[in-house]
């Protein structure tokens, strides 16, 4: 190899993960070392959630051993370490999507929490009856209920754009259905039941010219790819921790300050609040504004250990190794007699879903369970895209950092035993 | 394998493939709904009472191989039974498929649905059905769920 060849260019693609580094990286997570129906466990449901490296589970026991107590509103030196260290989260997130400005994070539960928070604050403020939201139809439950139950109450109503047979959304489609009633377009980023990567920076673009905002469901997207809010030009970006490596019940939304000043609060209570009388309460500015409660202090802290470890490894270079292993898993399972890959989209991130002919999707689960294999099989909490395709329901294996070829192998001699079984 | 085998016994497999009494049997004067909201899968069940004894009975809908399998055996074994009779047979087919109980001899041919007791995930499975067909029995119109 000339040397040439050596010199990397700032656009050249970023290097994927070697097997010896993931080998490495698998150490960091306890629960691998174990075995299932005496086979090693094969965990292949990441979108689901993903399992935890050993530093964010020291990370969170940690802050609970030595700085843990409330936040916003301790004069105590250890309340003012709680904070320091649930605030130093808050612009851990920030760096993460590369905000503009830590006090457009806000902590919620999940990115179902941050959803209901902008079909409950914005939706309310700014949805009126004969109104229109507008959604793909490949969202999950959590971007489809919160606007229906908004729609409902406030007399609008929810615009579905439709999908192609390969999962890909018509995108001149949904550029039909962005009008003068459409208040807020929420399209996820990747999709959890079919794994397409959607061209949100496309969707951001028709949807500004008509001046209207978008929410990015980044529940998928955040654990296998950078993402730069600024760069894609969205108003609203929902992640959750479970699915990046770090704690459950622990989530961020992202959204512009301007549009987080104007929006009501949608939960009361303490932390949230500037002065309360009986008479009136003045709220607390943004973030707080949105964080009633005793918020999950050690998720937060936990999370911002995830993003840590994430980003000492590289998300571009995770990408890159996922999606070696996603095209060996697809090439593989396509060739199995029967299958049916559901999902083909021109552009796919971790997650290879399939129905197997003859054979239940659960069946083929409790098969590879016995193999050791964890798998997701049913709807995926995405109902419509799932019986758009005209099955009850699919298996779904998705990929981890932590996931490896011999893992893909494993997968594939589940298969065949499910097929072997059912014959 | 040895479970797996247990589990997807031919009977089992057989009723999967080519289930009995599929569809609404003539007369069918009631029906319920089971759905499992974990899986959507669903089943309706139909039935006839004459007197107090279940004349016909069937079922549609799509689902696992237990499921299926489950509520074709369920349309055999009931044929002909009282409510309280099928009541009581569910009791002792409940306490096989959850390993509570050392199953009855009355069970009969849904014997071959013992190895769910090793699948505890499955038990739903094997057990919509019967929760239909029981709701249809009583006349309640919500579907029922197995959560």
């Amino acid at each position: 190899m000339s040397s040439a060849h050596e010199i990397l260019h700032p656009d050249a693609a970023p290097a994927p993960l070697t097997e010896l580094e993931v080998a490495r990286l698998r150490e960091d997570f306890p629960i691998l070392r174990q075995t299932m129906h005496g086979k090693p466990l094969v965990y292949l449901d990441s979108a689901n959630t993903s399992q935890k490296p050993r530093s964010v589970i020291d990370a969170v026991a940690r802050f609970y051993s030595t700085d843990y107590a409330n936040v916003r509103r301790g004069v105590y030196e250890l309340s003012e370490r709680a904070d320091r260290a649930f605030e130093g989260a808050r612009e851990r997130v920030r760096r993460f999507l590369n905000a503009p400005d830590a006090r457009e994070v806000v902590f919620v539960r999940g990115t179902t929490e941050a959803i209901n928070l902008v079909a409950a604050s914005f939706g309310r403020a700014r949805v009126g009856p004969g109104d229109e939201v507008l959604i793909t139809a490949m969202e999950h439950h959590s971007n489809i209920v919160p606007w229906q139950m908004l729609c409902r109450e406030r007399g609008a109503s929810l615009s579905v754009a439709p999908i192609d047979d390969r999962g890909d959304v018509l995108i001149d489609e949904l550029a039909r259905r962005i009008g003068p009633r459409t208040r807020l377009v929420s399209v996820v980023h990747v999709s959890n039941a079919l794994g397409t990567v959607n061209p949100v920076r496309e969707i951001v673009q028709m949807a500004h010219a008509h001046g209207i905002p978008v929410l990015l469901d980044g529940a998928q997207a955040a654990p296998r790819m950078p993402v730069d809010v600024q760069a894609l030009g969205c108003d609203f970006y929902a992640i959750s921790g479970h699915k990046l490596y770090g704690p459950s019940g622990i989530g961020a939304l992202w959204g512009r300050a301007e549009l987080l000043e104007e929006m009501p609060p949608w939960q009361g209570g303490g932390e949230m609040i500037e002065t309360v009388t009986f008479e009136e309460t003045k709220y607390a500015a943004i973030p707080a504004k949105f964080e009633a409660g005793t918020p999950n202090i050690a998720g937060a802290v936990g999370l911002g250990a995830a993003m840590d470890w994430i980003e000492a490894i590289g998300l571009d270079r995770i990408a890159a190794y996922e999606h070696e292993l996603l095209a060996e898993a697809t090439a593989r399972v396509a060739e199995l007699p029967g299958a049916r890959l559901i999902g083909t989209a021109r552009q796919k991130s971790g997650v290879l879903a399939f129905a197997l002919d003859g054979i239940h999707a659960h069946d083929v689960a409790t098969i590879l369970d016995r193999e050791g294999v964890c798998v997701r099989a049913g709807h995926h909490c995405a109902q419509p895209v799932v019986e758009r395709f005209g099955v009850p329901a699919t298996v779904r294996a998705s990929f981890g950092v932590y996931n490896t070829r011999e893992d893909v192998d494993a997968l594939l001699r589940g298969l065949r035993t499910a097929v072997e079984v059912f014959r | 394998m040895s479970d797996l085998r247990d589990l997807y016994q031919t009977v089992i497999l057989d009723h999967y493939k080519k289930p009995r009494n599929f569809g609404r049997p003539e007369g069918a004067d009631r029906t319920a709904q089971g759905v499992n909201p974990l899986c959507g899968d669903r089943v309706q069940v139909f039935a006839r009472l004459e007197g107090d004894k279940v004349a016909a009975v069937g079922f549609e809908g799509s689902g696992c191989a237990i499921s299926t399998a489950a509520a074709s055996l369920m349309t055999q074994a009931v044929q002909g039974r009282t409510r309280r009779e099928v009541d009581e047979l569910f009791g002792h087919y409940h306490d096989m498929v959850t390993g509570e109980g050392e199953g009855d001899a009355s069970l009969g041919k849904l014997e071959v649905l013992a190895g769910v007791r090793e699948f505890p995930a499955r038990v739903k499975c094997a057990t919509l059905s019967w929760h239909a067909l029981r709701a249809a029995l009583d006349g309640r119109a919500e579907p029922v769920t197995t959560e």
